[in-house]
């Protein structure tokens, strides 16, 4: 685990394992536009990884092109090794990266219960045909699904809620039902892209809570996010992003110092020396 | 999952199915004299419920795919003509195609084409629906409604092949064999009517089962965010052409029930109008609802119905375009007033304790 890892004199850890992700010198174009520049990053088994940087900086476009969602214009992406360029967001998805979204991406109409049953939908195979003569297997993968997704919603306490419209839910539960959607899929490295987005400080809290909960129980995670103490309290390592290229690497308190992210973030130094003091 | 004894989906069928077999034994036996028509004053003939049957079956698909998976089509009156040119094609044309009697004039015969035509129409929906269901909103309304042209265009002009005449131009198809199971003959009408209902509680059946799966929750996960869905694994393209898929067999099979109802097709049935039908039949009768189906069908049939009888009364020369004007109207008040249809919005009028929240499809 990587609570345990030594810190090396030069700020980086000890890796015993390949990373679980690498970024390697991607870059992304839209039009004229370089979105991201040569930019490389690894995620290791284990750690939650915090990606900061102004609005417009590129983090959600990196998120989509490791999700799949985009292609990069050059470079590579490597999940366990392997290169995930070209597929499909389905595919990444049964691969083990799952993600939540900067502005919820709820199913309209679905319940709290439903939303976690489609996370599962990897985990059985039943289609159509399935469906319609109500297969033994159909209905015993059924059964099976019902009880990962009411274990899921117990884990984020969210089990009260299950007949719920996900929509009638506040925001803050809104993300959580997001992890746990992605949770779901039994991902070995998790997306969360500003979760932590318009939540009032008792939601945060929660959500750090969970978040923490999880990558102790092993889940590694990489982390979008805006609160700068949100971000700093949890992610043993950061990332800076800044106009598609990255400017720093570290742990939290090398960031916090870091004359280039300070002058990134001119605009909102007040947060990041706020989260440094605090 | 849970279900409770008394689910509108339990209410339904035990409802509905009664409903039939008094309607259909009523027609059969005439007990003093009484028939549907004079219980309900003219309103209901047993031809009107069997095309309301026929249509269940049409809509049933066409909910799923709509009002479930959130896609657009306004050619599904094509797929309904695919079917009933198919099962006319092969039953009267037999000759032309080089098919030996012995084998075209087999009961079982007509049976087979429908199943067999039904298969493909749904394969081939699949295979074009791959490519077009990428579009998304209006795109993929303009491209359905192409299609559903395209496809009118085919049967008028016989499918391109003209010196083989198959599906008749303009004139279509006659003569087209009443069914048969063995020596009986499913006529007259009464016989008939239970056969389509057989097939329409089917379709609403499936429908359901469909709606309450795996395949159901990824369906209306793609209709919620297809972004979303696709990031948990779902293969969003697939779904959806699968979708398009069994819409379009279900279509082909009411196609092919019709078919043999009428014993005649012409082209003119299955054009642009009638798909535009289907959809205010949807809409009306709720289109994220398997329900609402047979009502959405039962409405705008006797509507129609009472267009054709009474409008004249009304504004004397009035003809045909009236009919479309009336549609257009209803398709804007339901939309305004009661979006989710007859059945699901009904219900939710009706609803006074919101605690009581039937989950049904």
């Amino acid at each position: 685990m990587t609570k345990t890892l030594s810190i090396r004199p030069d700020g980086t850890k000890d890796r015993a394992e390949g990373p679980l992700l690498e970024i390697r010198r991607v870059s992304k174009a839209f039009g004229g536009l370089m979105a991201l520049m040569g930019v490389s990053l690894r995620v290791w088994p284990g750690q939650i990884k915090g990606l900061i940087g102004p609005n417009g900086a590129g983090k959600t476009t990196l998120f989509n092109l490791i999700t799949g969602m985009l292609r990069p214009t050059s470079g590579d992406i490597r999940f366990q090794g392997r290169s995930i360029v070209g597929l499909s967001p389905f595919q990444i998805a049964a691969l083990g990266i799952a993600r939540t979204f900067q502005n919820v991406q709820l199913f309209r109409g679905m319940t709290v219960l439903e939303h976690v049953l489609v996370g599962g939908h990897r985990h059985s195979r039943s289609g159509l045909l399935g469906a319609i003569l109500r297969t033994p297997r159909m209905q015993r993968e059924e059964e099976e699904a019902q009880a990962r997704a009411w274990a899921i919603l117990k884990r984020v306490g969210l089990a009260e809620w299950a007949d719920r419209p996900a929509e009638s839910l506040p925001l803050g539960l809104q993300r959580i039902l997001e992890i746990a959607r992605a949770l779901a899929v039994g991902p070995q490295l998790m997306l969360l892209d500003e979760p932590g987005a318009g939540l009032n400080p008792m939601e945060k809290a929660r959500l750090a809570e969970l978040i923490r909960s999880l990558n102790a129980e092993g889940m590694t995670v990489l982390l979008v996010e805006h609160d700068m103490s949100l971000v700093m309290g949890l992610a043993d390592e950061i990332a800076v992003l800044d106009y598609g290229q990255l400017i720093a690497e570290g742990p939290p308190e090398a960031i916090r110092q870091d004359p280039r992210v300070i002058a990134a973030y001119l605009g909102e130094e007040d947060e990041v020396g706020h989260a440094a003091r605090g | 999952m849970r279900r409770t004894a008394f689910s509108p989906n339990f209410f339904g069928f035990a409802i509905g199915i009664p409903l039939i077999l008094v309607i259909g034994a009523l027609e059969a036996f005439r007990p003093l004299g009484l028939s549907l028509p004079a219980l309900t004053g003219g309103l209901l003939t047993l031809d009107t419920m069997i095309r309301v049957g026929l249509f269940t079956i049409i809509l049933v698909g066409l909910n799923l795919l709509m009002g479930y998976a959130g896609q657009a089509s306004l050619g599904q009156a094509a797929f309904y003509g695919m079917g009933a040119f198919f099962s006319a094609i092969l039953t009267v044309q037999a000759r032309l195609l080089g098919l030996p009697l012995a084998l075209t004039a087999a009961w079982w015969w007509p049976w087979l084409v429908m199943f067999v035509g039904a298969l493909l129409v749904g394969l081939t929906a699949y295979g074009i629906g791959r490519p077009i269901l990428r579009l998304r909103g209006h795109y993929l309304a303009m491209a359905t409604l192409g299609l559903g042209i395209v496809i009118y265009i085919l049967l008028r002009e016989n499918l391109g092949l003209s010196h083989l005449n198959l599906t008749g131009g303009f004139d279509g198809i006659q003569g087209i064999p009443r069914l048969r199971m063995g020596e009986l003959v499913l006529w007259p009408a009464w016989r008939y009517f239970f056969l389509v209902w057989l097939f329409a509680f089917g379709a609403i059946a499936l429908g359901l089962r469909v709606v309450h799966s795996r395949v159901g929750r990824a369906l209306r996960a793609i209709h919620g965010s297809e972004m979303a869905a696709e990031s948990v694994g779902v293969e969003v393209s697939h779904y959806k052409a699968m979708i398009f898929g069994l819409s379009a067999a279900m279509a082909a099979l009411a196609g092919s029930l019709y078919a043999h109802f009428q014993t005649a097709v012409i082209p003119a049935t299955f054009g642009f109008g009638p798909s535009l039908e289907l959809v205010v039949m949807s809409a009306v009768g709720g289109m994220a609802s398997i329900w609402g189906a047979p009502f959405g069908a039962l409405a705008i049939l006797l509507v129609q119905e009472a267009l054709r009888t009474q409008l004249h009364r009304i504004i004397p020369n009035a003809q045909g375009e009236f009919e479309a004007i009336a549609f257009g109207l209803i398709l804007v008040l339901i939309m305004l007033f009661l979006p989710e249809g007859l059945t699901t919005g009904g219900l939710r009028w009706l609803r006074s304790r919101p605690r009581l929240r039937p989950r049904w499809g």
